[in-house]
C-alpha cells in the first residue's frame, strides 16, 4: 500500500493515465508530475520510477525537477493538506494570529504531518487572493477573511 | 458554429446576438449576476449562487436569468450580486450571504423593492 | 439640502471666464432644462479647477469625469451623452494625464469614487467569462479581424510601438520593440508566451483578467503571433490558479470552434494555436527564462542573459514573452489606434495601470487608473482612507520585489520614470498600505522569508544571502542582534544586489536597503535599545 488505498500497480496506472493525457515529451513532464501528485497526494518512489521509464529520463534528473516545485511533494502527506499564506499582505491584516491558531489547534508546526495521518500543515507564498486575506486553503477549498475564532469550525468540516 | 471568416461576418454575428438579447430584455426578465472569481468563491460565492438557484427552483420563477461573471475588483464587498429588473438600472449588492441572497430574491426580484442597505455605493 | 443624481461643476476663475465659461454655464442650464433633467442634475459655477491649459473645465460628479476645454457647442452632446445616457462623452474628455492632482482631491473630500479608466479590465466583472458571445458583444475579436484582414504584421508592430505600451510585468520594457526584435530574427519556428505565472505577493490583477476576460488574452496572443510570425503560443499559468486554467481552457475551445484559433483565421491564411501550460508552484518561474526552462521540463532556474528570449527562447527559438496585463492592452490598441492609447497616462508611460490596494485601508480592492496618479490619491480615493483613522506609515509597492515607500514620497506620481527618479520601484502594481503599527523589521522579515523560500538555489549569493538576511532580521525581531549584525546586513544588501544571478536575489536586497534609508532609527532601536518601537516584534530573546 502506498497512499493507503493503492498498491504499486494502482500507482503505475495513475502514472500511465497522466502520460496518456499529456504525452511523454519534455514539456509534459511538469504537468504529468503535478497530476500524479494531485491524484496520489505526493510522488511515491514507484510513481517516479514509472515516470523515469516512460520519459526515458534518469531518476536523478527527474528527482531534481520533482524536488524543485512547491506543489510537488516527494514525501507522503496527510489526508487533508492545509496551506496557509504567509506573505506580507495576509500578514499585515491578521495572518499571524490565524497561523498561531492553526498551529495550536492542530498541534503541528510548519511542514508537519499529524501522527494519525489526518493533517499536513504547510505554509505557502502568496496565493493571489489577497483582497480577502488572511487566506487558507484546505485541500482545494479556499477560505478568505479568516479570523482565529473561525479556525476550529473550518477544520471540523474535514475531520 | 461555423468559423468566422471576415470582419463582416463577425459584425453580423454580433448584431444577431444583440437583437436576441434585446428580445429577451423586452419580455421583462430579471437578470441576476453573481461574481464568481477565486476571491468571491473564497468568501462564499458558490454558496450564494447555490442559494439563489435553489430559491428560484423552489419558487418556480422561470423568467429569472442567473449568470456568472468575473471579479470587478471590489474585493472588500465579495460576494457580489447584481440584479437587473427589465430595463431598470443595475443594482449591485455586496457581502451577499445565502440568507441575504434569499432576501434579495424575495424583496427585490419578486416585489421590486430594492434593499438599499445592502447596495454598494460607488 | 437637495439631493441630485449628478453634480456639474463649471470652472469660473478669470481665466476660464475669459475663455467663455459664462456662456458654457448658461448653455448647460438651458440644455438641462430642455432635457427635463433639472430635478436630477445641479450645475454649480466654482472657482479655479486647475489646469488652465484646458479651461473652461467641467467636472461631472459622482464620476469626477473631467471635460475641457468645453465650448457652448459641446454642451448638447455632453448633456445627451453623460447626463441623460450616463456614459462618458469620449470626444470631449480632457486628456487623462491630468486626472490626478487637485481635482481628484475634490472628490476625495466628497467621499465619492471617481471613474476609473478601464482598458484592460473593461470587461472583467461585466461579461460571462465562459461565454464567447458575451465577449464578441463587447468588441471581442474585432481587433484580431482588423489586424489579420487590414494590417500587415509590420503595421501591427508599428501600432504597438507608437502606442508606447510598456511591459506591465514590472520591468517596463517597450512591447513594440520586443515584438520587432522577434519578427526580425531569421529563425523558425517562433513562439509567443503569455507569462501568467503571477506570484508577486499582493498581486492578482492577472488572475482577474484571466478569470474575468480570458478571451482577451487568446485574442492578444493571436495578434502577437501574427505580428512576429509565430504559429504557436503558450500560456504559462501558475499552478495555484485553478479557476483561471479552467476558464482559459474553455475560452480556447470556443475560439477554436469559431475559427479564431486554428487554421486560416479570418480567411487570411494565418494559422495559430495556443497551449496551456500549468506551473507547479515556483515564484521564480515568473522570470521569463526560468519560465521557459520550466516549460521545457526542467527545474525553473533562470538562464544567463544575453542571449535574450527574443533570439534564443523556447527550444532555443525566438520567443515573445509578455505579461497578461501587457497583452490585455493589445486588442484595444489595435482596435482604437496608438494615438487613442496615448491619451491616457503620461507621455513616457502611456496607458493605465492596475493596482491592487491592500492592507490597512478601509476598502481593499483593485483599480485601473491612468499612470501618474499618486499614492496619496489612491489611499484617499480608492482605499477610502486609512482604516480606523490610522496614520499612513509606508507602502510596500510592487509585491516583494518592489520598494518600501515612506509617507514622504506619497505625492510622487506613480509612473515608471518618476518612481525611478525617486529611487523606488512600481513593480507589479501591488500596493500594501501599512499604518503606524507596522514594524519595518517585522515586515521585511516576512518579505525575506519569502525570498529565502523562493530562491531557486542556483547561485550562492542569493541562496545563502537571503537565508542569512532572514536570520539577522529574525534576531533583530527577537532582540538578540548585535551592532555587527547590522553591518553584516548592509554588506549583504550589496552582495545580493550586485552578485545575484537574476532579479530575485537582486530585489531581495531592495526592502532591506529601503528600511536602512528611510527607517534607520527604528531598525537600530531593535539593537541599541532592544525595543521594538511599534510593539510588533516579540523581542523574546532579550
Amino acid at each position: 500500500m502506498i497512499d493507503g488505498v493503492r498498491d504499486a500497480q494502482g500507482v503505475v496506472s495513475v502514472v500511465q493515465a497522466a502520460v496518456t493525457r499529456h504525452g511523454a515529451t519534455a514539456e509534459a513532464l511538469v504537468p504529468v508530475l503535478k497530476e500524479i501528485n494531485d491524484e496520489l497526494g505526493y510522488l511515491p518512489a514507484e510513481a517516479l520510477a514509472e515516470v523515469s521509464r516512460l520519459f526515458r529520463m534518469p531518476k536523478g534528473q527527474l528527482m531534481s525537477v520533482a524536488s524543485f516545485y512547491h506543489m510537488l511533494s516527494t514525501r507522503p502527506r496527510g489526508r487533508h493538506v492545509i496551506q496557509f499564506c504567509e506573505s506580507a499582505p495576509c500578514h499585515v491584516v491578521g495572518g499571524r494570529e490565524v497561523w498561531q491558531a492553526l498551529q495550536d489547534e492542530l498541534n503541528l508546526g510548519p511542514g508537519d504531518t499529524s501522527p494519525d495521518g489526518t493533517w499536513t500543515l504547510v505554509t505557502s507564498s502568496c496565493l493571489g487572493i489577497c483582497g480577502v486575506g488572511p487566506v487558507i486553503i484546505v485541500d482545494g477549498d479556499i477560505y478568505g477573511n479568516v479570523v482565529p475564532e473561525r479556525v476550529p469550525e473550518l477544520l471540523a468540516r474535514y475531520a | 458554429m461555423p468559423a468566422v471568416k471576415s470582419l463582416e461576418e463577425l459584425k453580423q454575428l454580433r448584431d444577431k446576438a444583440i437583437k436576441r438579447r434585446k428580445a429577451k430584455k423586452v419580455s421583462g426578465r430579471a437578470q441576476i449576476v453573481v461574481g464568481m472569481s477565486t476571491c468571491g468563491i473564497a468568501v462564499g460565492a458558490r454558496e450564494t449562487m447555490k442559494a439563489i438557484l435553489e430559491a428560484i427552483g423552489a419558487e418556480g420563477s422561470g423568467d429569472v436569468v442567473v449568470k456568472q461573471t468575473g471579479c470587478t475588483g471590489l474585493c472588500e464587498w465579495e460576494p457580489i450580486v447584481e440584479v437587473t429588473m427589465g430595463d431598470e438600472p443595475k443594482v449591485t449588492y455586496g457581502k451577499v450571504s445565502p440568507e441575504r441572497a434569499r432576501e434579495i430574491l424575495r424583496e427585490h426580484v419578486m416585489r421590486g423593492k430594492v434593499l438599499s442597505e445592502f447596495v454598494i455605493s460607488r | 439640502m437637495k439631493f441630485v443624481r449628478s453634480l456639474v461643476l463649471v470652472s469660473s476663475d478669470p481665466d476660464s471666464l475669459a475663455r467663455g465659461a459664462q456662456e458654457v454655464h448658461e448653455r448647460l442650464q438651458r440644455e438641462i432644462q430642455s432635457a427635463g433633467l433639472q430635478e436630477e442634475v445641479a450645475v454649480v459655477p466654482v472657482g479655479d479647477l486647475g489646469r488652465h491649459g484646458a479651461a473652461p473645465l467641467i467636472v461631472v460628479y459622482p464620476e469626477a469625469t473631467i471635460y475641457g476645454p468645453v465650448t457652448p457647442d459641446d454642451v448638447p452632446l455632453l448633456v445627451e451623452e453623460h447626463l441623460r445616457k450616463g456614459r462618458i462623452a469620449v470626444g470631449l474628455r480632457a486628456s487623462a494625464r491630468e486626472l490626478s492632482g487637485r481635482i481628484a482631491w475634490l472628490s476625495a473630500r466628497r467621499g465619492t469614487l471617481p471613474a476609473e479608466q478601464r482598458i484592460v479590465l473593461a470587461r472583467a466583472g461585466l461579461i460571462d467569462p465562459e461565454d464567447i458571445e458575451d465577449y464578441i458583444l463587447h468588441d471581442g475579436y474585432e481587433a484580431l479581424g482588423k489586424a489579420l484582414t487590414q494590417m500587415t504584421p509590420v503595421d501591427v508592430i508599428n501600432a504597438i510601438g507608437k502606442s508606447g505600451l510598456r511591459g506591465r510585468g514590472g520591468a517596463g520594457f517597450p512591447t513594440g520593440m520586443k515584438w520587432r526584435f522577434v519578427s526580425q530574427t531569421d529563425s523558425y519556428p517562433k513562439y509567443v508566451i503569455c507569462n501568467a505565472d503571477e506570484s508577486e505577493p499582493g498581486t492578482f490583477k492577472d488572475r482577474l483578467i484571466l478569470e474575468g476576460d480570458p478571451h482577451s488574452i487568446v485574442e492578444a496572443m493571436t495578434i502577437a503571433g501574427y505580428a512576429v510570425g509565430a504559429s504557436e503560443g503558450y500560456i504559462y499559468v501558475r499552478g495555484e490558479y485553478v479557476l483561471a486554467q479552467e476558464r482559459l481552457d474553455k475560452a480556447i475551445d470556443q475560439a477554436r470552434q469559431m475559427g479564431f484559433l486554428g487554421e486560416d483565421i479570418f480567411g487570411s491564411g494565418f494559422n495559430f494555436d495556443i497551449h496551456i501550460h500549468t506551473g507547479a508552484g515556483a515564484y521564480i518561474c515568473g522570470e521569463e527564462t526560468a519560465l521557459i526552462e520550466s516549460i521545457e521540463g526542467k527545474r525553473g532556474e533562470p538562464r544567463a542573459r544575453p542571449p535574450y528570449p527574443t533570439t534564443h527562447g523556447l527550444w532555443g527559438k525566438p520567443t515573445v514573452v509578455n505579461n497578461v496585463e501587457t497583452l490585455a492592452n493589445v486588442p484595444p490598441i489595435v482596435r482604437n489606434g496608438a494615438s487613442w492609447f496615448r491619451r491616457f497616462g503620461t507621455s513616457n508611460s502611456p496607458g493605465t495601470k492596475v493596482y491592487t490596494i491592500l492592507g490597512n485601508v478601509n476598502v481593499t480592492g483593485l483599480v485601473e487608473v491612468p499612470m501618474g496618479i499618486t499614492l496619496r490619491e489612491v489611499i484617499a480615493i480608492y482605499g477610502k482612507g486609512m482604516k480606523d483613522g490610522a496614520t499612513f506609515k509606508l507602502a510596500q509597492t510592487g509585491g516583494s520585489s518592489g520598494s518600501i515607500v515612506p509617507s514622504s514620497l506619497q505625492d510622487t506620481p506613480m509612473d515608471f520614470d518618476s518612481f525611478a527618479r525617486a529611487g523606488v520601484s512600481l513593480g507589479s502594481g501591488a500596493l500594501l498600505i501599512c499604518n503606524e503599527d507596522t514594524c519595518v523589521v517585522d515586515l521585511v522579515k516576512v518579505l525575506l522569508n519569502f525570498f529565502r523560500r523562493e530562491s531557486c538555489g542556483k547561485c550562492t549569493p542569493c541562496r545563502v544571502g537571503t537565508e542569512r538576511a532572514h536570520q539577522i532580521l529574525t534576531s533583530l525581531s527577537e532582540g538578540t542582534a548585535e551592532l555587527s549584525d547590522l553591518r553584516d546586513l548592509e554588506t549583504l544588501v550589496d552582495g545580493l544586489s550586485q552578485l545575484s544571478h537574476c532579479g530575485l536575489g537582486q530585489t531581495a536586497a531592495v526592502p532591506i536597503r529601503d528600511i536602512f534609508k528611510h527607517f534607520r532609527a527604528e531598525v537600530e532601536a531593535h539593537v541599541r535599545l532592544k525595543i521594538c518601537p511599534t510593539g510588533a516584534c516579540s523581542m523574546s530573546g532579550r
